[in-house]
């Protein structure tokens, strides 16, 4: 804490948001995890007096929020930049019906694709949908500007667009906090259908209510104190916004700019006498050139991404070089092993992607740390695309293959994943006939965002019990016959079942079930750690193909290998780091000269 | 003039770099100076390479780092030093943990550790400060306590008192508070000499 000063703390951007949430009366938030927005309802859900709960997807938690929203609550609804694209079918009409209570959707966008399978950027969701977009640069603003995105919702009743980027959701600054405030709207049913039933007839006047928004909107961002003219030298002029304004400030401390808090609707106005006031007008964005792009239909003239890069992420270097800046001589990188993310040691996945490496399959993945599969030693993913995707991509393949080839693909796709937007598609592979063998890996949590509840966990966000959705009842529900629940630890035992299940002509279900070696209760488990016997490794090299990291690979000279007592051809031998070791058993299962055994106690 | 200055810390994932990088960020807050730090989550960990950026100074606009301009590296593996090179410059002082894990193509005998990595600061004349953390967490009896060793080591280049470290951990380190700053005072003996 900076000084002694009590209001003012350091919080990263999601931390920020969950903070200003609660000062700004939210009483309900719904969301689906996803890098970089996950934390934010993990701290909100740590407040008092704010119903917090993760969605099985970001459509549904959007649908939450609107109808917290309907009932007059204020309501945050968070998701990643791809999860938008999941809710953009209700987010396009809750557009047209507006809200009661205050609803906000914040929207973090990953340029540079630190966590994520594209880079799109979300500015351009706000024009579509026509609804307004906030965007701040650091968590101090986050904290003051989503508190007036909640004023701007009910005022103009429109769900608000909020718009963050890695770097905001994950830096962390000085924020100053305040208390909370409860929003004026009382909860309570208020019918109002020519409001919220959008049939053609009731959706044409709503249509026109929203022009009528826009145009209040526009006055709005002109008069709005986000978007401010910072006066400097006017040889240059400086549209920017979100984290592009820091990197612009630090690379061009003295121009003139015009910071955008509001990335849609543009301030025209303000944008017009910026223009005037300066001899050059340059726009600094990061992704898409979306302000330039309106700015020059405003016949307003201006450059951008003639010089700014669009791809990836901007930092002060790179706007200082693209705007004619010298650059400077870097000390080269030197050449060196890449240290990827793997998966932890006995996660379960890694076994079942061991014994697909060693089917002649294609995989269809998914996303999700088992996506991690595709790496090398396992290298056993083929396509991954985006959330549920496995099952339907697989589905399509089984029709152009058509014969026997349809044996030869395998679905594969995580628990949470499943529930997000995997089981249509299964449903349409029984429907419509084909025969893939699905492959279910039920780890009881939504792991790679770091451990998140989801339908078959058995408990809320908020810590209570629930009922854990049983996946195999529901693969039986939607029609599948053969449904097979496998310990994915269990290398030989699955391998069985995997060939068996690929032989059949019928649409197959495979639940790989383990938990999640992260979640609290594998955590607090006692471990028996595995140890190999140096004496009896023959150096084969089967345990090291499972890319184990607790495993390695410890290479002998012909000298050393003699000396141990082995054949001078002889490689190395592996070493199993016992404080590494989560004894899931599976290496035990690949090594045929009872090399590997349990640490022996005392 | 308030100092400013620009500290990267890398490492893999799980190695705690992210207290070390707090309770620095908060060490510096203290004495009236303005903090980012920026850092990844999700995919980039699960035991990948990971960094976190800590810029200070009067305001700081960007939190990120330009490359070429790290004043400080602190490194919680060996390697992970030297795979930042393109963000430092000239007078840029390395504290590097002498520890050394195994990333996935050596641990699976497809590429060997690099030999004498840290050679490759010494051609560019990089200051380097050499931190065994295992030992140091060792002696003072706390596994976990190697990042607040490099922290140690660090803290003798900061515009920062000690005993306002000190009262920052009392403050921010739930447990093993009196082995963590046992480790820190280790850390920072070998950079104060």
């Amino acid at each position: 804490m900076a000084k002694a000063d009590s209001e003012k703390i350091w919080l990263s951007g999601n931390e920020a948001i969950a903070r200003a949430a609660w000062e700004a009366g939210v009483t309900v938030a719904s969301a689906y995890p996803g890098t970089p927005s996950t934390e934010i309802l993990e701290n909100l859900v740590k407040y008092n007096d704010v119903y917090t709960e993760w969605a099985p997807n970001e459509k549904v938690a959007l649908e939450v929020g609107l109808g917290a929203s309907f009932a007059g609550a204020r309501v945050l609804v968070t998701m990643k930049h791809v999860g938008l694209n999941v809710a953009a079918d209700p987010l396009f009409t809750a557009s047209y019906t507006g809200c009661r209570g205050g609803l906000v959707i914040v929207n973090a966008d990953d340029p540079e694709m630190h966590s994520s399978q594209n880079e799109q950027d979300n500015r351009n969701y706000a024009f579509a949908a026509k609804l307004p977009m906030l965007e701040p640069s650091d968590p101090k603003e986050a904290l003051v500007m989503l508190k007036e995105a909640f004023e701007l919702s009910e005022k103009y009743d429109t769900p608000v667009l909020f718009r963050t980027t890695t770097r905001l959701a994950h830096v962390k600054s000085l924020v100053t906090v305040g208390d909370r405030n409860m929003g004026p709207v009382e909860v309570k049913i208020d019918k109002d259908p020519a409001k919220f039933v959008m049939l053609p007839g009731n959706a044409r006047a709503r249509r026109q209510a929203m022009v009528g928004r826009q145009q209040e909107l526009l006055s709005f961002a002109d008069s709005y104190p986000g978007n401010r003219i910072e006066k400097g030298d006017t040889k240059k002029g400086i549209i920017t916004g979100g984290v592009a304004y820091l990197h612009a400030k630090e690379a061009l401390p003295d121009v003139s700019y015009l910071k955008l808090g509001m990335s849609w609707p543009l301030p025209e106005k303000k944008i017009r006498d910026f223009a005037d006031s300066v001899d050059e007008l340059i726009i600094v964005e990061e992704l898409d050139p979306f302000y330039e792009t309106h700015i020059k239909a405003m016949g307003i003239t201006c450059t951008g991404k003639d010089k700014i890069p669009a791809t990836g992420e901007l930092n002060a270097a790179i706007v200082r070089k693209s705007l004619g800046g010298e650059s400077e001589t870097l000390l080269p990188p030197v050449e060196m092993p890449m240290r990827p993310p793997n998966m932890c040691p006995g996660c379960p996945h890694r076994g079942i992607f061991y014994n697909l490496s060693k089917l002649d399959v294609f995989v269809s993945g998914d996303i999700g740390c088992y996506t991690l599969g595709f790496l090398p030693p396992l290298s056993a993913m083929d396509s991954c695309v985006c959330m549920g995707a496995s099952i339907g991509v697989a589905h399509g393949l089984t029709k152009a293959l058509g014969g026997e080839q349809y044996k030869k693909t395998v679905a594969v796709i995580g628990d949470s994943t499943f529930l997000h937007s995997g089981v249509n598609s299964l449903a349409n592979m029984v429907y419509n006939k084909s025969h893939a063998t699905v492959l279910i890996l039920d780890n009881r949590i939504t792991a790679m965002t770091g451990q998140q509840q989801n339908p078959a966990s058995g408990e809320t966000l908020m810590g209570e019990a629930a009922q854990a959705l049983n996946l195999e009842q529901l693969c039986r529900a939607v029609g599948v016959e053969h449904v097979t629940t496998v310990n994915p630890h269990d290398i030989k035992g699955t391998d069985k079942i995997l060939k068996e299940e690929l032989k059949r002509d019928a649409t197959s279900v495979i639940i790989c079930q383990a938990p999640c070696v992260l979640i609290p209760e594998m955590r607090n488990k006692k471990i028996t750690p595995l140890t190999i016997s140096v004496d009896n490794c023959t150096g084969c090299q089967a345990c090291v193909r499972l890319g184990c990291p607790a495993i390695s690979w410890q290479p002998l000279t012909p000298e050393e290998a003699k000396s141990l007592g082995k054949r001078e051809k002889q490689k190395g031998y592996t070493k199993i780091s016992t404080e590494m070791c989560n004894g899931c058993g599976q290496c035990l299962a690949v090594c045929k000269f009872e090399a590997i055994s349990e640490v022996e106690e005392g | 003039m308030k100092p400013s200055g620009n500290i990267l810390f890398s490492g893999v994932g799980g190695q705690g770099i992210l207290l070390a990088s707090e309770i620095t960020a908060y060490a510096l807050m203290e004495t009236g100076l303005d903090a980012k730090k920026s850092e990844v989550h999700g995919m980039a960990q699960r035991g990948g390479s990971v960094v976190a950026h800590l810029r200070y100074g009067d305001t700081v606009y960007s939190p990120l780092i330009d490359p070429g301009h790290a004043d400080f590296v602190v490194a919680f593996e060996t390697m992970e030093a030297v795979r930042y090179l393109p963000f430092m410059h000239k007078d840029t002082k390395v504290v590097v943990n002498t520890h050394k894990i195994a990333p996935p193509s050596v641990a699976t005998g497809k590429a060997t550790y690099p030999h004498d990595i840290l050679a490759e600061l010494a051609k560019h004349n990089i200051a380097t400060f050499r931190v065994d953390g295992f030992e140091i967490a060792r002696t003072v009896g706390e596994i976990r306590a190697a990042n607040l060793a490099l922290v140690g080591a660090l803290s003798s280049f900061l515009p920062v008192e000690e005993d306002v470290f000190l009262a920052v951990m009392k403050k921010r380190l739930p447990r093993k508070l009196e082995e963590n700053i046992a480790a820190f005072k280790k850390g920072r003996e070998i950079t104060s000499l």
